[in-house]
């Protein structure tokens, strides 16, 4: 098998893979992401970025909702959540 | 987790462990030289009951640990290893089984896929299939273990291949790395062995040289780089060549913590060998607690401890003094500086030690095995 580096553009359509596990840690109310070995603490609007990766929607997308919600312009949203996106597909948390 | 509306919750919550390794067993059929376990293993008549560690699963969800390691020794060795996962499982923590691969079937594997495991932990000693086997002292592991490799993939589940790396492999880490990205694993530790229990009865045969780490290195900066997305590496030095100690579990009873076979909590996996130190055994007392309140844990609680050189370093607060064991271990004193610190008084003999022994001819490996005392039951 051949795996290739995912590069997140903007009609990717994100989604974490099985084993990456996003959940509210209710002790510590805060929201975690659990994966082989590494516990990650996603910030709450990457939190809302990552609840919205469900393999259907595109990150242009994912990009215009929060650009409404927000009332920021879609172009600064989409480059940002590229990076983290692709932060994410980096660390090998994140599938198309 | 604890519930909202306990008082305490927020106080327990900021110091709550997130980590445990849960050695199943000391049993294994491997006898890898450098095992991590004590030297002293712990028999199985004297091992936890399934009940034990079901019960052990529910406190350790409640005060707040998110992940845990199914470890040994062998932990497939354990009939009941389903109802302990289980528990596990259903406790809400993220499960890792760190296995050598050589006794597992399929369809037990696809039994604990069903049962919720996470991710699978996979040891290979070699990527050259007769000097693997002569590592682990176990004819035919290493096919076993490639089968087992192919079905975790196949399972869909995420592949870590852990290589502990010293003299008889530093010059292969290239074709190791390889090897792991042939097989589909999404992770790979390349740590190389820390010199305590039987890999410091094995040192002198299994201590690489400088260069080749410093070239070992080299190697997985490149690889990082050109398998980004594809395959994670986790490189760690030996200590013995290290400039800064390495934060030994984050900090003495920050948040991790191992219970022994037989239901010993212990700071870390190698506490044992700090000489004075008593453990509680859960057994006798809520997981909580003994977090929290037993001696083990508080003695070496934070940096107030620390002496100089880390007293007045600036880095107290990011490697915490390093391992408290390895200072035990030189200095007679855990509460000393890790000589792995270039601070210490006892780094030069440390890396004296190890420039001397890693040219010297290897001897035969002293591998793991119970004593004749210590004989598991059959």
């Amino acid at each position: 098998m051949t795996k290739e580096r995912l590069i997140v553009e903007t009609n990717t359509t994100p989604a974490l893979p099985r084993f990456v596990k996003l959940r509210h840690d209710k002790g510590r109310d805060r929201w975690i992401m659990l994966a082989p070995e590494r516990i990650l603490t996603p910030d709450p609007i990457a939190v809302e970025v990552l609840n919205l990766c469900d393999g259907v929607k595109t990150v242009g997308e994912i990009s215009g909702h929060l650009a409404e919600i927000y009332n920021a312009p879609t172009e600064v949203i989409e480059k940002d959540i590229k990076t983290m996106l692709q932060d994410l597909a980096d660390k090998g948390f994140l599938i198309s | 987790m604890i519930e909202a509306g306990d008082n305490n919750s927020a106080d327990l919550c900021a110091v709550a462990p997130m980590g445990l390794l849960a050695e199943l067993t000391h049993r294994c059929p491997l006898q890898c030289p450098y095992c991590s376990n004590p030297t002293e293993l712990e028999r199985s008549s004297g091992e936890l009951s399934t009940e034990d560690w079901a019960r052990v699963f529910k406190e350790a969800g409640e005060l707040g640990i998110l992940q845990t390691h199914l470890s040994g020794g062998e932990p497939t060795v354990r009939k009941d290893l389903e109802e302990i996962l289980k528990a596990a499982v259903d406790a809400g923590i993220y499960t890792n089984l760190i296995t050598a691969g050589v006794l597992l079937s399929r369809e037990r594997l696809e039994g604990l896929v069903d049962i919720g495991l996470d991710h699978v932990q996979l040891s290979v000693q070699h990527v050259d299939a007769k000097l693997a086997d002569k590592i682990a002292g176990f004819k035919g592991g290493y096919s076993k273990k490639l089968e087992l490799a192919k079905w975790v993939k196949e399972l869909g589940l995420p592949l870590t291949v852990n290589s502990p790396m010293h003299r008889h492999n530093v010059e292969y880490l290239e074709e190791i790395i390889e090897f792991a990205v042939k097989l589909g694993a999404e992770r790979l530790e390349v740590a190389h062995i820390q010199y305590y229990g039987w890999a410091f009865e094995n040192r002198h045969t299994l201590i690489p040289t400088k260069e080749q780490v410093y070239r070992n290195a080299d190697t997985v900066d490149e690889a990082r780089e050109r398998l980004k997305g594809i395959m994670s590496i986790d490189f760690v030095v030996p200590d013995y060549y290290a400039v800064r100690p390495k934060p030994c579990m984050g900090g003495w009873g920050s948040s991790f913590m191992t219970i022994s076979p037989t239901g010993k909590v212990l700071p870390c996996h190698a506490a044992a060998s700090i000489k004075g130190l008593e453990f509680e055994n859960v057994k006798d007392r809520h997981l909580r607690d003994i977090w929290l309140h037993s001696s083990s844990f508080n003695k070496y609680r934070g940096t107030d401890y620390l002496p100089d050189p880390c007293k007045s370093c600036e880095f107290r607060e990011v490697d915490f003094g390093g391992c408290r064991c390895q200072a035990f271990m030189f200095t007679g004193d855990a509460k000393n500086t890790d000589p792995a610190c270039s601070k210490s008084s006892f780094h030069k003999d440390l890396l004296e030690i190890a420039e001397r022994e890693s040219k010297l001819e290897p001897k035969e490996f002293l591998y793991r095995k119970f004593t004749k005392q210590q004989q598991p039951a059959e």
